[in-house]
């Protein structure tokens, strides 16, 4: 390395404030982080806990350490934990995926349930299940199909000389609305399919969780997400645009392209399991920045702030009100207003979206 | 002093679809020197930087660093080498300024690497450089555009490059900012032999800050070398479709532009 000698002199007092200031806000990340895990952990026991019967602690972990509980065996172990754990997945695929979209993009709307690519992976299970009568991994391959098919539609429909994020933003929106029909026109065909169901492909439910779809969630985390996360410092970079970032020695169009196809993964699978939980990927990664601050990698926080919000939605739309709600129709009420607020803010601001 | 790195283009052509911007350029960056790149509006100045920091590929020809394609060399390994500041870069909202100046260690670091004492002492380094470590903890947003500029040449030098190429780093400043940005890549060059090339506006500051002046018309270098040969009446004629008339500038010794419009001449 040929340094030279003079740039690596600073005067110790400015070296030591640099520090101080990195040191500080890494603490407020940390924190940030450590609150939502323990949250997160509070909320999975109180799901497992809590329901129209009580099961203490003591009888909770004998289920899951595999022992017979008269009662909670089924109710423990066949309802509430395959649906807590799809739960804290689903959450933080959708998290994951929808702060890579909007870091990528460099912009909160643009997020992949915003852009139609949930949409068209949940267009694509809602066709594969009802109509083509498919189920299990055959769903979510062709959720995965569609959800990258979306997102490469949308990439070329917006590309001209480079992609702008308004247009890309705009046609993606048109493409959800188009999606949305094809759900509508399915589940018309459906006849006698009861409601819940049919939410289900509308606004996303963790109703009638079933072993199976929250194993296939996992597998598809612990083989993409590692890979987000290699990308993460590269992608951290990419928000400086794309001049600054390939100066910076990210290789540009092959980050991209990599998380790109991370988080498509992450949402279509994520998709096929619940159906595309309303506007969850949307808030995650914004919420996330508001807690951790910015200048660092929001993946982690996205996630656990993602799981949390399904854990809260699903358990409020249980229980909170007399009805029970599927939590896409609670995470939904709690997305428009910060999609209306995004909007008047950036008219405001007379500037892009 | 560093070792002296050796930038040049050949037969350089490049472009964007069916429009071709720059063709069979050929170009030897000055090692150790401060080089001043003008040329009209869209005639591919951003376009010739972008190539040498291999965001574009070229379509015909190549950039060499040291005699290899930089569109070869692992993007990491020429990003320690040479540097570059875009003409807009964009910055993350609410990013510190410190965290802003930090990305620019981003070469240096590996996927697994955590955060050296290397890294804060070049930040730091950087923050002194540019007169902005008061600044250190606010938020890029908040900042005059003199200040951010600062910040952004801060970032750039954090990256320790031994080249540093600047697109069109004073503009939007106004005159003052313009000449303390000009001042500072000067003493960089002056105290760390840092190669600079820079495209600028303004004919009679590229002229009085820089070593050797490159003038870029239809696609090609129309004119390089030292500001005197290169700033004449017949180059701002031909560049820039101009009349003028150059004289001697009273403060520097070197050339100075004065264009000559149709209205508000001395009889
Ligand atoms: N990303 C791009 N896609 C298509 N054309 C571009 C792009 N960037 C620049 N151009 C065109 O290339 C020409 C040269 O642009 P540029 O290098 O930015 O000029 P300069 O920096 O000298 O003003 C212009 O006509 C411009 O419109
Ligand atoms: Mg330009």
């Amino acid at each position: 390395m040929s340094t030279p000698a003079d740039l690596r002199q600073a005067s110790p007092a400015t070296v030591a404030a640099v520090t101080r200031g990195r040191t500080r806000r890494n603490r407020r990340r940390r924190i940030v982080i450590g609150i939502l895990v323990v949250l997160i952990g509070a909320m999975v026991a109180v799901s497992l806990m809590v329901g129209r019967t009580f099961y203490p602690p003591g009888d909770v972990l004998k289920v899951i350490l595999g022992q017979d509980v008269q009662g909670a065996t089924f109710t423990v172990g066949r309802l509430r934990l395959p649906r807590t754990c799809l739960a804290v997945l689903a959450g933080a695929s959708f998290g994951l995926g929808g702060v890579t979209f909007q870091t990528m993009l460099r912009n909160p709307l643009a997020s992949p349930d915003i852009i139609g690519i949930s949409t068209g992976a949940s267009a694509a299970a809602a066709v594969a299940i009802i109509t083509l009568g498919l189920s299990g991994s055959a769903v979510s391959v062709f959720a995965i199909t569609a959800g990258l098919g979306v997102a490469l539609m949308v990439y070329l429909l917006a590309y001209q000389d480079g992609v702008s994020g308004i247009r890309l933003i705009l046609i993606g929106i048109g493409i959800a609305a188009m999606m949305n029909s094809i759900v509508s026109y399915v589940l018309s065909t459906a006849g006698q399919w009861d409601l819940q169901e049919a939410l289900r492909w509308l606004t996303g439910s963790l109703n009638g969780v079933r072993w199976e779809e929250t194993v296939t969630v996992l597998i598809t985390m612990i083989v993409l997400v590692p890979v987000l996360f290699l990308g993460s410092r590269d992608l951290t970079v990419l928000q400086l645009g794309d001049d600054t970032a390939s100066a910076l020695g990210v290789r540009v169009d092959r980050t991209r392209l990599l998380v790109v196809v991370c988080a498509v993964g992450l949402i279509a699978f994520a998709t096929s399991a619940t159906g595309p939980i309303a506007f969850l990927a949307f808030l995650a990664g914004p919420i996330a920045a508001r807690l951790a601050g910015p200048g660092h990698s929001l993946l982690l926080p996205s996630a656990l702030v993602g799981a949390l919000l399904v854990l809260l939605a699903d358990f409020a739309g249980q229980y909170a009100f007399g009805t029970r709600f599927p939590v896409g129709v609670v995470t939904g009420v709690l997305g428009a207003p910060y999609l209306i607020y995004l909007i008047v803010r950036a008219n405001r601001a007379g500037g892009s979206l | 002093m560093t070792t002296e790195h050796q930038l040049t283009a050949e037969n350089l052509s490049l472009g964007y679809k069916d429009r071709t911007v720059i063709e069979g350029l050929e170009l030897a960056v000055a090692p150790g020197r401060v080089t001043a790149i003008v040329g009209a509006n869209a005639c591919g100045k951003s376009t010739l930087l972008r190539s040498m920091s291999r965001l574009l590929s070229p379509r015909a020809g190549q950039v060499l660093l040291d005699g290899k394609e930089v569109h070869k060399l692992p993007a990491k390994e020429l990003a320690r080498t040479l540097g570059l500041l875009p003409q807009s870069p964009l910055a993350p909202e609410g990013i510190t300024v410190s965290d802003l100046v930090g990305r620019g260690r981003h070469p240096h670091q590996g996927v697994f690497s955590r955060w050296s004492v290397a890294d804060d002492t070049a930040v730091a380094a950087a923050l002194e450089a540019t007169h902005t470590v008061e600044l250190a903890d606010r938020a890029v947003d908040e900042l005059s555009g003199g200040q951010r500029q600062r910040v952004w040449i801060a970032m750039a030098l954090a990256q320790e490059t031994d080249l540093l190429l600047l697109d069109e780093p004073t503009t939007f400043l106004d005159v003052q900012h313009q000449v303390e940005v000009l001042d500072l890549l000067t003493d960089l060059n002056r105290s760390r032999g840092t190669t600079v090339v820079m495209v600028l506006h303004d004919l009679n500051l590229a002229a009085r800050y820089c070593d050797h002046l490159v003038a870029i018309a239809g696609g090609k270098v129309h004119a390089a070398g030292r500001p005197c040969e290169v700033l004449t009446e017949d180059t701002v004629r031909a560049v820039f479709g101009l009349d003028s008339k150059v004289i001697i500038d009273p403060t520097s010794g070197g050339p100075l532009m004065l264009p000559i419009g149709r209205h508000h001449m001395v009889a």
